[in-house]
């Protein structure tokens, strides 16, 4: 449903990183990890559509939920400079989500950039699993919520494009090192398309569970326009599903990249 | 005061309308608002065959609107038989078939086999900007345009619309073609066929280069074509573009349109199409209209 939900909290990450709190007891108790909201950045007719971003977290007790969206262009930019109290026209939950590990399990997740933050609430909400976290940032500056991943996992291994801080490199140079040694039983990824590509590739090869979080640009939100086209197998062709409503969430072994 | 309006045989209980494309088969739509407050739904533009559709990324955002490259994606003509259409019966909404086709006989074709189906009426599309074959090819001149509406004429068992693309030289013509070719109705406008850049990239936004722009920055164009259409034929219009409120319906409803569909500005407000009812309603008690056709008369030129 769409809402005007009020802002109890706004923090900035890192450079254009923004974290921002909503009340809304409807999501907060609802919302699984992998789902989005659909924001109006503002009234009138700049930033037409309104902007699919992934939730972070919720807590069900306060009845708030939290989501982080990096400023890219004029929606992003509008939305950086609310304040407390003010309010957002939210339509959400929204989307399909993760499929939960069970007791037990060995978790792997794989996030690259702002793909971590949908990861994020996966962690929090597997409870009684062993969970590992990959994560792969541009610069030390670019990193957020490391102290937030190390407190929901139990090893937290983080990479930079530019050696300035952790491993140099890509995230999938750690991952396919730690492959070598054990096996997880579930493998979650999100974040820049070769990324989920390899990660996704390397998980079906050795039979391993992974689900990915798609990307695309979306109009409705809901499966009613139709653009955000996804590529899965169909048989022996192919079909285009949508990110907004058969995803953003996808079995690794059903899409074509 | 009376919300209804009759177009051609097409009995609408208030003039609002869901426009083709933007609006699947009502489904999702249906768990935000209540399906039976709508005059009718366009369906999402049916071909014989399913179609997968264009290639990502379909949109892009664009000043006051978007740009859009699906490309007829749609689980083909029997198959809104049989599922769709069962769905969209349990509201007492009007039904009308959007069909696109690439040659002359496959309109035909998909129209006898509609012309049996439980719909209200059907809107040929002959304007899609976003396939490579047929469909736009057919509404780009007005020979096109007589060629297939002659054709499918003699097969139609219901109400037939038109739907007119505005990347023509003089839409009038087109609309003329229509009627003389015995359509009972004319829809418009279709997209304006548009293009995006990423200046970062320097690739187009969209995979198909080009798309049709929609969105209220096509609105003072939509309006002027349907005021001229309605004043070129004797045949009802019904006039969609742009429209995201009941103010930007109700400067159709003057311009000349019977009806007027709305389709982009539900992706930004699900609850768009109850708003503009209401919209309509309010407006002519405040301005004395018993009926929407007293609107239609109501321009001062």
């Amino acid at each position: 449903m769409s809402n005007h939900l009020k802002i109890v909290e706004t923090k900035m990450l890192a450079e254009k990183i923004f974290l921002v709190r909503l009340k809304s007891e409807t999501i907060a108790k609802s919302a699984v990890p992998g789902q989005f909201i659909n924001i109006k950045c503002c009234d009138g007719l700049d930033a037409f559509l309104r902007r699919p971003i992934s939730i972070l977290r919720t807590d069900p007790y306060e009845g708030t939920f939290d989501f982080v969206f990096m400023v890219k262009g004029k929606g992003t930019d509008i939305l950086s400079r609310l304040k407390c109290d003010d309010f957002i026209d939210c339509m959400g939950p929204l989307g399909k989500g993760f499929t939960l590990p069970v007791k037990g399990e060995k978790v792997w997740v794989v996030g690259g950039g702002i793909g971590i933050f949908p990861l994020f609430f996966l962690l929090e909400r597997s409870t009684d699993v062993q969970k590992t976290s990959f994560l792969g940032f541009r610069a030390k500056d670019s990193i957020v919520l490391q102290n937030e991943f190390e407190r929901v996992s139990d090893k937290v291994i983080i990479t930079t494009d530019d050696g300035s801080y952790g491993i140099h490199g890509l995230v999938t140079k750690p991952f396919l090192e730690r492959l070598e040694r054990e096996k997880p039983d579930k493998v979650y990824t999100c974040g820049p398309m070769p990324m989920i590509k390899s990660i996704a590739e390397i998980c079906i090869e050795r039979g391993i569970f992974c689900e990915v979080s798609m990307e695309q640009r979306m109009g409705c939100g809901i499966g009613a326009c139709l653009v955000c086209a996804c590529k899965v197998k169909h048989g022996d062709d192919f079909e285009y599903e949508h990110v907004c409503k058969d995803g953003p969430v996808f079995p690794a072994e059903r899409l074509i990249f | 005061m009376d919300l209804s309006v009759n177009i051609a045989g097409l009995r609408l209980k208030n003039p609002v309308i869901a426009a083709s494309g933007t609006f699947g088969f009502g489904r999702e739509y249906s768990e935000y608002f209540d399906l039976n407050k709508l005059g009718g739904i366009s369906v999402k533009g049916l071909t014989l065959e399913p179609r997968k559709g264009n290639p990502p990324p379909r949109i892009a955002e664009t000043p006051a609107g978007i740009l859009n490259s699906v490309g007829l994606q749609n689980p083909g003509v029997h198959a809104f038989i049989e599922h769709e259409i069962p769905f969209i019966r349990k509201y007492d909404t009007a039904i009308i078939a959007n069909v696109a086709a690439n040659s002359v006989e496959e309109y035909c074709t998909m129209v006898e086999i509609l012309s049996d189906a439980d719909i209200d009426a059907i809107e040929l599309n002959v304007s899609c900007p976003n396939v490579k074959q047929g469909c736009l090819l057919f509404g780009s001149t007005a020979q096109g345009i007589l060629q297939v509406t002659s054709a499918v004429r003699k097969v139609c068992k219901k109400p037939l619309i038109v739907k007119l693309t505005p990347n023509v030289t003089d839409i009038t013509e087109m609309a003329k073609a229509a009627e003389d070719a015995g359509a009972d109705c004319v829809s418009l406008i279709n997209t304006l066929l548009g293009m995006a850049i990423d200046i970062d990239s320097k690739k187009p936004v969209l995979a198909n280069i080009t798309g049709g722009l929609s969105g209220p920055a096509v609105k003072p164009v939509a309006v002027r074509m349907v005021y001229q259409v309605a004043n070129s034929v004797k045949i009802p219009v019904i006039g969609m573009g742009g429209i995201c409120n009941a103010d930007d319906a109700i400067e159709f409803l003057l311009a000349g349109a019977q009806a007027i569909m709305v389709g982009t500005a539900g992706f930004v407000n699900p609850n768009v199409w109850v708003e503009v009812k209401e919209g309509i309603e309010l407006y002519m008690e405040n301005h004395g209209f018993r009926s929407v056709q007293e609107i239609n008369e109501a321009l001062i030129v």
